[in-house]
């Protein structure tokens, strides 16, 4: 029997792994966003050195692990797991980071949603008692996600304004049965929903049914409310996306309006960088948790956490097809405390 | 959520949206655009004033804006362009250039067969197999019923 099943969706955990180290890098652009105070490495160019894109997200990514790994005090020698995944096809960026660094490697597709889907996971094995250290990680390019989903670089068009710009950047999370925290607690699991958007450029509406889904049935399975928290952030619905999920939840009951935000809102100036509707990619959830909300909730600006990245599950083929985009969100909850 | 009305939900998303600038939008594009074409008037009439005819002049006009169009591309700037001018910057022989030659810039990494050669023609592909098609078709009419 499922003992450890809360309601329909939810896992509470019940040796909540902990924290122990997590690490984040991103490109120049977000170095220059609000966050960049946060950010473990702000890289000066994009390219970081390498030929290609993918090549330069893949660094970016397995130096963001090595990172994460390092501040432990501990060798890829010590890592029983790495589950990582990327936007692109066959999630090269991680399986080429995984070929660097030698540790058994489960690899995810879970677009945008990597990050929670990978803490999920990370958590579930470790509560199930198969691993002493996991690291869950992610990552994004702005320039591999162009050219794998809208266009070349250099072409002249004109952006929509619900468009989001995908981050470059990674996040990589280490975490071990014990030590001081946070802990990650609780999990809820997203089904996919699909509104029915077919614009590739509006993912923030294509997303957010996903995420009001997984939030109902955590605070029904949980019995919480959105009071609970210090703070809910989605992955990346940015701007659109937000405003539509605190605006239908009210409808269905819950007030979001006091400490729910989106890390695609927080990670750019959109007065300033002009990325339109907000931030997006794995990297998006995955260098906003990794920086910013572990650094301050380790300094106790936050104790209860609900990350919930969301993913839009499409290729440009199926949409071209005439398919709509299915969304889906993974809520993980994070505390500073481990009882209770 | 399963019970989501998808057809109400487009409707409250579109509004929840925000909207292009279109008066802005088609300001610039006009600007752009007509730019880009008082500046092949100024190439036209530098090549007739070397004497060139007619129709020396039209091609030499033509080959002068793809390669400014290139030489834009390459140096990162038409993108800018395009972003600012839109339609204004797409349509004129320039932007065409832009599109074969972003796409070339692009796919360097994967080779100069399968990458430089097959991705160019990924945006102006469509522009192509239509213009010179429905070029085609019009030239057989014309053949056919011209009297």
């Amino acid at each position: 029997m499922a003992i450890k099943r809360v309601g329909s969706q939810t896992v509470k955990l019940e040796n909540p792994p902990a924290i122990i180290s997590s690490h984040s890098i991103v490109g120049p652009k977000e170095g220059e966003g609000p966050l960049k105070a946060y950010f473990d490495l702000i890289l000066e160019e994009d390219l970081w050195g390498t030929e290609s894109w993918e090549k330069a997200e893949s660094k970016i990514q397995e130096e963001c692990i090595k990172g994460a790994i390092n501040e432990a005090g501990l060798s890829t020698k010590d890592i029983d797991y790495l589950i990582a995944g990327d936007l692109l096809n066959q999630i090269i960026a991680s399986g080429y980071s995984a070929r660097q660094l030698g540790i058994p490697y489960f690899g995810l597709y879970g677009a945008c949603s990597t990050m929670t889907e990978s803490l999920s996971l990370g958590a579930m094995l470790m509560d199930g008692g198969f691993a002493d250290k996991i690291v869950c990680a992610t990552s994004s390019h702005f320039s591999t996600a162009e050219r794998q989903f809208r266009f070349p670089l250099e072409y002249g068009n004109q952006r929509k304004m619900t468009a989001q710009w995908t981050v470059t950047g990674a996040g990589a999370t280490l975490i071990s049965p014990s030590g001081p925290g946070p802990y990650i607690k609780c999990i809820t699991t997203g089904k996919i929903i699909d509104p029915g958007i077919k614009d590739a450029a509006n993912m923030g509406a294509a997303m957010a049914p996903a995420a009001m889904d997984t939030l109902i049935n955590h605070f029904k399975d949980t019995g919480r409310d959105p009071s609970y928290y210090d703070l809910i952030i989605s992955g990346d619905l940015g701007y659109v996306g937000k405003d539509i999920v605190i605006d239908m939840m009210k409808k269905e009951g819950y007030d979001l309006s006091k400490n729910y935000t989106d890390c695609g809102v927080e990670i750019f100036d959109r007065s300033l960088q002009d990325t339109h509707a907000g931030g997006s990619g794995c990297g998006c959830s995955g260098s906003v948790f990794n920086g910013y909300i572990i650094k301050e909730m380790k300094k106790g600006k936050f104790n209860k956490v609900l990350l919930m990245s969301t993913g839009a599950l499409h290729s440009t083929l199926i949409t071209q097809q005439g398919e709509s985009i299915p969304g889906i969100a993974h809520a993980v909850v994070i505390e500073n405390k481990r009882e209770g | 959520m399963d019970k989501l009305n998808k057809k109400e939900y487009q409707k409250f998303s579109d509004k929840k949206s925000p909207k292009p600038k279109y008066l802005k939008n088609i300001v610039m594009a006009f600007l752009v655009g007509g730019i880009i074409c008082a500046f092949g008037q100024v190439i036209i009439n530098f090549l007739k004033s070397l004497g060139l005819d007619e129709k020396a002049v039209g091609a030499g006009t033509s080959i002068i804006l793809v390669f400014l169009g290139a030489i834009l591309t390459g140096l990162g700037v038409y993108d800018k362009i395009g972003k600012v001018g839109g339609a204004g910057a797409a349509i004129p022989i320039t932007g065409f250039a832009n599109a074969i030659v972003s796409p070339a810039m692009e796919y360097k990494r994967e080779g100069f067969i399968f990458g430089v050669a097959a991705k160019m023609f990924t945006v102006a592909g469509p522009v192509l197999v239509y213009g010179i098609g429905s070029s085609v078709i019009v030239g057989l009419l014309s053949l056919l019923f011209r009297r």
